[in-house]
C-alpha cells in the first residue's frame, strides 16, 4: 500500500482548500477537528507506507511512485513524481509526526483566537508543501515545495497582521530566504543546462560520470545549492531572521522553525551530496559555515532575554551542527540528529508557549520565576527537552545524536581538530544557556501571577514529545555500545557512510568529553544562576568590555546593523532618489499627452452656434481648396 | 422683353456676383448675434444658390434650372416656419434672442 | 440685356450688404425685401419668368412676411437695439470678412478655369417647367411635399407648446 503516501500528501492540502474556503463560516470545534484530522491522516497514511515499505524491502534506489507528466517543454519534462526510500520515509514519519502533536497543541493554544480557520488552513499547506518537498523526485518538485513552505512562514510569522511589526518580520524572512531561493533556482538552471535532467537519480549518476572531481561546475552547483540551503535553514551569512520569526504564533515557531523548515535546507544536502562529494571545496564551507554558526548561535542565546528568541538562536546554533555534519560526510549522523532535534526542539518550543500563557503573554525571562511547582507537568517535560538539548550524557536522545556528530567531526576523513573544537564549544555553550533558561524561569521566585493552566491538548503532546527526546536515542546507539544504530543501517541504501570511522577508543574518548562538557555546562548554570541569583537578575553591571561584548553578543553580532548599512540603505537612499522615476516618466509624459491634447479639444465645442457655423465655413474653404489644387 | 433683346448669357460674372451674395450671407451669419438676423442671412445665403441654378439653367436654356429653384424655395420656406417657431420658444424660455445664450445643453 | 442683368445684381448686392449692417430687425428685412425684388428682376432678365414670379411671390411675399410677423410678436422693444448696438462693432467684421473673402477668392479660381462659351438666352416657358415637373422630378415634388409637411407639424407642435389652454387648433 505504498500508494497511500498520496493520501499523506493529499489531505493537508484538502484540509487547506476546505478550510480556506469555508472556514468563516464553521463551527469552530469543527474547524480544529479538520485541521487536526488532516494531518492525523497524512501521520496514519505514512505508518502504513512506512510498514509496507519495511514488507517489501526494496532495491536501493527506493521507489518511485509518479502521477504523470508535469509539464514538458524544451528538454524539460518533470513528472509528479515521488521516491519512497529511507530517507524520505525518515522525513515523511518526522514532518507528520510531529506535525500532528503541534497541530494538537493548536488546537488548544489558538483556540480563542478569531483567526482560528485561517490559522489551520495555512498550517496545512505548509505540512503538504513540506511533504511535496520531502517526498519529490525531481529537484523542480522539490523548488515547489520549497517555494511553498517559504510562502507559509511568511503567512504565518505575519499571522497577527494588524500590529506593523509583525509584518515586517515576515518580510524580513521572505526576503532573506528569497535571496538562498534566487540562488537555488540558479543552481537548478545550471544543472538542467549541463546534466539535461533534474530527476535526482539520474542527475547524481550523470554528474557522477562526467564531472571530475573538484570539477568547475560541481563546484559552482553545490555552492549555489549551499547558499539557498543557507538561507532556508538559517545559517551564516542569512540567519539574521530567524530570531525575528518568533513574532508569529508558538505553534508556528515550534513546526516550521524548529522542526521541519529549516531542516529543509540540510534535507537538500542530504539528498544531493553525491554533488557535494564532487565539490570538496564547498563541503568543506559547508563544516566551516555550521561551525560558525553554532558558536555564534551559541554566544547570542547566552544572552537573550526573550524566551522565544533563545529558542530561536538555539535553533540556529543546533542547524550548525547538522551542517558541520553533513561537512564531514557524517550523512546518518545528520539524519540522526535532525530527529532528535525535532523532538526536543518542538517540546521546548510547545513548553514555552504554555509557559508564556500561563505568564500571561510575557516573553522576558526575567520577569517569570518560580513555575516548578505551579505548572508542574510543563516544567518536567521542560527539563526533558532542556537536558537532551544540551546532550546530558547517556539518558537524552541528544546526547547520542550531538556525540554521533562530535566523533565524526574528529574521526571524519573530511573533519578535522579544529572543527570538533569547535563543536565542544558549541556543546558547552548549549549546555550553557538551556540550563539557564530552566533555573531562570522555573526556579526562584515568582514574579508574574500564573493565570492559564494548560489543558490536556497542550500537556499530551508535550509527555509524548519528552518521552521521544529521552528514549529517542536508542535508535542510533554508538558502535561501541550494543554494534551500531538501526538507523544508519535502515539508511544506508541511500546514504552510505564516508570514510571510515576511527576506532572504538577514540569514540569512547569523543564521548566522554561530550558527556564532560555537558555536565560542566550544568554546574556552571546551576552555580551562576541558582547560587549567585543577582547575576541571574540580570542586575550585575559587568566591566566595560564585557557590557560591550553582551550587547554584541544580544543583536545577533550585528549582522542586522551590518545588512542595514550595506545594503537596506543605499537601495532606500536611491529608491528615494528615484521618487520621481525615470522609468514612469515616459508613460506619464503620454498621460500628459492626452490630457493636454483632450483640453486643446474640448474648447473647440463652444456651444455657440457662430462657432460652428465657422467651422463649416473653414471646412468647406478647405475641401474646395484641396479640389482646386489636386 | 423680347428674346432676341437678350444676348449671351453672362454666366461668370453672373456666377461670380451670386458668389459675393453668398459671401455677404456667411459674413451676416458669423457676425450677427441676433437669433433673427441669422436665419435672415441663412436665407440671404439660399437665395443666392437659387440664383446660380437659374443661371445655369439659362446658360443650357433647360427648364431644369428652374425646378431647382422650385425644391429650393420649398426648402426655404419649411425651413423659415421651423426655424422661426424655434426662435418663437427660445425667445420665451430664455429672455433674450442672443445665439450665445443657447450653450449648454442642459438648459 | 445684360445691362439690367448687371444693374438689377449690383441692387442686390447692395441692398444685402445693408441688410447685414442694420441694427433693427424691421430695417433689415424691408432692405431684404429689396434685395429679392431686385434679384427677381435678374431672373426676368435671363429668360427665368416663372422663376421671378414665384421669388416675389413666395420668397418676398411669404417667407419675408413671417419674419415680420415674428418679429412683431416677439415685440422686443429699445432694449434690442441697444444690445445689436453694443454687439456690432467694426471689428466684428475682421474675421468672418477674411473667410469669406477667401471662399470669394477660391470659387474665382474655380470658375476662371474653364472655357465657357456663352450661350443664347431664351425664354423658358411655365409649361416646360410644369412638364418638367411632374415628368422627371416627380419624386423630388413628392418630397418636397412631405418636407413641407414636416416643416408644418413641426411648426405646430413648436408653437403650441407656449399656450396654457392646450387649444387643438393646428
Amino acid at each position: 500500500m505504498l500508494a497511500s503516501v498520496w493520501l499523506a500528501v493529499a489531505a493537508p492540502l484538502l484540509g487547506f482548500l476546505v478550510l480556506s474556503l469555508f472556514g468563516k463560516r464553521l463551527p469552530r470545534r469543527l474547524v480544529s477537528a479538520a485541521g487536526v484530522g488532516s494531518v492525523g491522516v497524512a501521520f496514519l497514511s505514512s505508518l502504513l507506507v512506512f510498514w509496507s515499505y519495511l514488507q517489501i524491502a526494496p532495491a536501493p534506489g527506493g521507489v518511485e511512485l509518479s502521477l504523470g507528466n508535469w509539464f514538458d517543454t524544451g528538454g524539460l519534462s518533470p513528472r509528479f513524481a515521488v521516491t519512497i526510500d529511507p530517507l524520505s520515509l525518515v522525513m515523511l514519519l518526522v514532518v507528520t509526526g510531529v506535525g500532528f502533536l503541534i497541530h494538537l497543541y493548536s488546537a488548544e493554544f489558538m483556540r480563542e483566537d478569531p483567526g482560528l480557520s485561517r490559522f489551520f488552513a495555512y498550517l496545512n499547506l505548509f505540512v503538504g508543501s513540506m511533504l511535496v518537498l520531502v517526498l519529490a523526485r525531481n529537484l523542480l518538485l522539490l523548488y515547489l515545495g520549497w517555494e511553498g513552505v517559504g510562502l507559509c512562514s511568511y503567512l504565518l510569522i505575519g499571522f497577527w497582521y494588524r500590529d506593523p511589526q509583525n509584518g515586517a518580520a515576515a518580510r524580513k524572512a521572505f526576503i532573506v530566504t528569497r535571496i538562498g531561493d534566487t540562488a537555488l533556482a540558479v543552481g537548478l538552471l545550471l544543472l538542467f543546462t549541463e546534466l539535461g535532467t533534474l530527476d535526482l537519480p539520474e542527475l547524481l549518476a550523470r554528474a557522477s560520470l562526467r564531472w571530475p572531481l573538484g570539477s568547475g561546475y560541481a563546484v559552482a552547483a553545490a555552492a549555489l545549492l549551499l547558499f539557498g540551503a543557507a538561507g532556508k535553514s538559517a545559517q551564516l551569512p542569512l540567519q539574521t531572521w530567524l530570531p525575528d520569526a518568533m513574532a508569529g504564533p508558538t505553534p508556528v515557531s515550534a513546526l516550521i522553525h524548529a522542526a521541519t523548515m529549516v531542516t529543509a535546507g540540510v534535507y537538500l544536502i542530504l539528498r544531493t551530496h553525491a554533488l557535494f562529494l564532487l565539490a570538496p571545496p564547498v563541503l568543506l564551507a559547508v563544516a566551516v559555515i555550521g561551525a560558525a554558526t553554532l558558536l555564534l548561535a551559541g554566544c547570542s542565546a547566552l544572552v537573550q532575554r526573550d524566551l522565544k528568541r533563545v529558542l530561536a538562536y538555539s535553533t540556529i546554533s543546533q542547524l550548525g551542527y547538522l551542517f558541520l555534519a553533513l561537512g564531514v560526510g557524517a550523512w546518518s549522523a545528520a539524519v540522526f540528529h535532525l530527529v532528535t532535534h525535532a523532538f526536543f526542539k518542538a517540546l521546548l518550543f510547545l513548553a514555552a508557549g504554555a509557559v508564556i500563557l500561563a505568564q500571561q503573554h510575557e516573553h522576558d525571562i526575567f520577569k517569570m520565576g518560580g513555575l516548578r511547582r505551579r505548572l508542574p507537568v510543563v516544567f518536567w517535560t521542560f527539563l526533558a527537552g532542556a537536558s537532551a538539548l544540551a546532550g546530558l550524557p547517556l539518558l537524552t536522545a541528544g546526547f547520542y545524536s550531538k556525540d554521533l556528530i562530535l566523533f565524526s567531526a574528529w574521526s571524519s576523513g573530511h573533519g578535522g581538530a579544529w572543527l570538533f573544537a569547535a563543536g565542544l564549544a558549541g556543546a558547552l555553550l548549549t549546555a550553557l544557556y538551556s540550563f539557564r533558561l530552566v533555573f531562570v524561569v522555573f526556579f526562584g521566585e515568582s514574579k508574574t501571577e500564573v493565570t492559564h493552566e494548560p489543558g490536556r491538548c497542550i500537556t499530551v503532546p508535550l509527555v509524548i514529545l519528552a518521552i521521544l527526546s529521552l528514549v529517542g536515542g536508542f535508535i542510533e546507539l554508538p558502535q561501541n555500545f550494543m554494534g551500531g544504530g538501526v538507523l544508519s543501517r535502515f539508511l544506508d541504501p541511500v546514504l552510505a557512510q564516508g570514510d571510515p570511522h576511527g576506532g572504538p577508543w577514540s569514540e569512547a574518548f569523543a564521548q566522554i568529553v561530550a558527556g564532560l562538557v555537558s555536565l560542566l555546562g550544568l554546574f556552571l548554570a546551576w552555580r551562576f544562576l541558582l547560587r549567585a541569583p543577582r547575576v541571574a537578575a540580570g542586575e550585575i553591571r559587568w566591566p566595560l568590555i564585557g557590557e560591550r561584548l553582551r550587547r554584541f553578543w544580544f543583536d545577533g553580532f550585528g549582522f542586522d546593523r551590518l545588512y542595514d548599512a550595506l545594503l537596506i540603505r543605499p537601495f532606500v537612499s536611491l529608491s528615494a532618489r528615484n521618487a520621481a522615476d525615470v522609468v514612469d516618466r515616459p508613460f506619464l509624459g503620454l498621460a500628459w499627452l492626452a490630457r493636454g491634447g483632450h483640453r486643446l479639444l474640448a474648447r473647440t465645442q463652444t456651444g455657440k452656434v457662430r462657432w460652428y457655423a465657422a467651422a463649416v465655413a473653414v471646412g468647406a474653404i478647405v475641401v474646395v481648396a484641396v479640389e482646386l489644387f489636386r | 422683353m423680347t428674346v432676341s433683346q437678350i444676348s449671351l448669357t453672362p454666366l461668370i460674372p453672373g456666377l461670380l456676383l451670386a458668389g459675393v451674395l453668398f459671401a455677404l450671407g456667411l459674413v451676416g451669419l458669423l457676425v450677427r448675434r441676433n437669433l433673427i438676423f441669422m436665419l435672415i442671412s441663412v436665407e440671404i445665403m439660399l437665395n443666392a444658390a437659387a440664383l446660380a441654378f437659374i443661371l445655369a439653367g439659362a446658360h443650357h436654356g433647360a427648364a431644369d434650372g428652374q425646378v431647382m429653384f422650385l425644391f429650393i424655395l420649398a426648402m426655404a420656406a419649411a425651413e423659415v416656419a421651423v426655424g422661426l417657431a424655434i426662435i418663437l420658444k427660445l425667445g420665451r424660455d430664455l429672455g433674450t434672442l442672443d445665439a450665445d445664450a443657447a450653450r449648454k445643453l442642459g438648459d | 440685356m445684360n445691362a439690367l442683368f448687371y444693374s438689377s445684381l449690383a441692387v442686390a448686392v447692395a441692398a444685402t450688404a445693408m441688410v447685414i449692417t442694420r441694427r433693427e430687425a424691421i430695417h433689415a428685412l424691408l432692405y431684404l425685401v429689396v434685395s429679392l425684388l431686385a434679384v427677381a428682376v435678374a431672373f426676368f432678365s435671363l429668360g427665368a419668368s416663372f422663376a421671378a414670379a414665384l421669388e416675389v411671390i413666395i420668397y418676398a411675399g411669404a417667407i419675408v412676411v413671417l419674419f415680420v410677423f415674428v418679429v412683431m410678436l416677439l415685440n422686443l422693444g429699445p432694449a434690442a437695439g441697444e444690445e445689436e448696438r453694443r454687439w456690432l462693432g467694426p471689428r466684428m467684421f475682421i474675421g468672418p470678412g477674411i473667410l469669406a473673402s477667401i471662399l470669394l477668392i477660391e470659387l474665382a479660381f474655380a470658375l476662371s478655369g474653364g472655357q465657357i462659351g456663352g450661350a443664347v438666352a431664351r425664354e423658358v416657358s411655365p409649361s416646360e417647367v410644369g412638364r418638367l415637373l411632374f415628368d422627371t422630378y416627380l419624386l423630388g415634388v413628392e418630397l418636397a411635399g412631405l418636407l413641407l409637411l414636416a416643416g408644418l407639424v413641426g411648426a405646430c407642435h413648436l408653437g403650441r407648446a407656449d399656450r396654457e389652454e392646450g387649444d387643438q387648433s393646428p
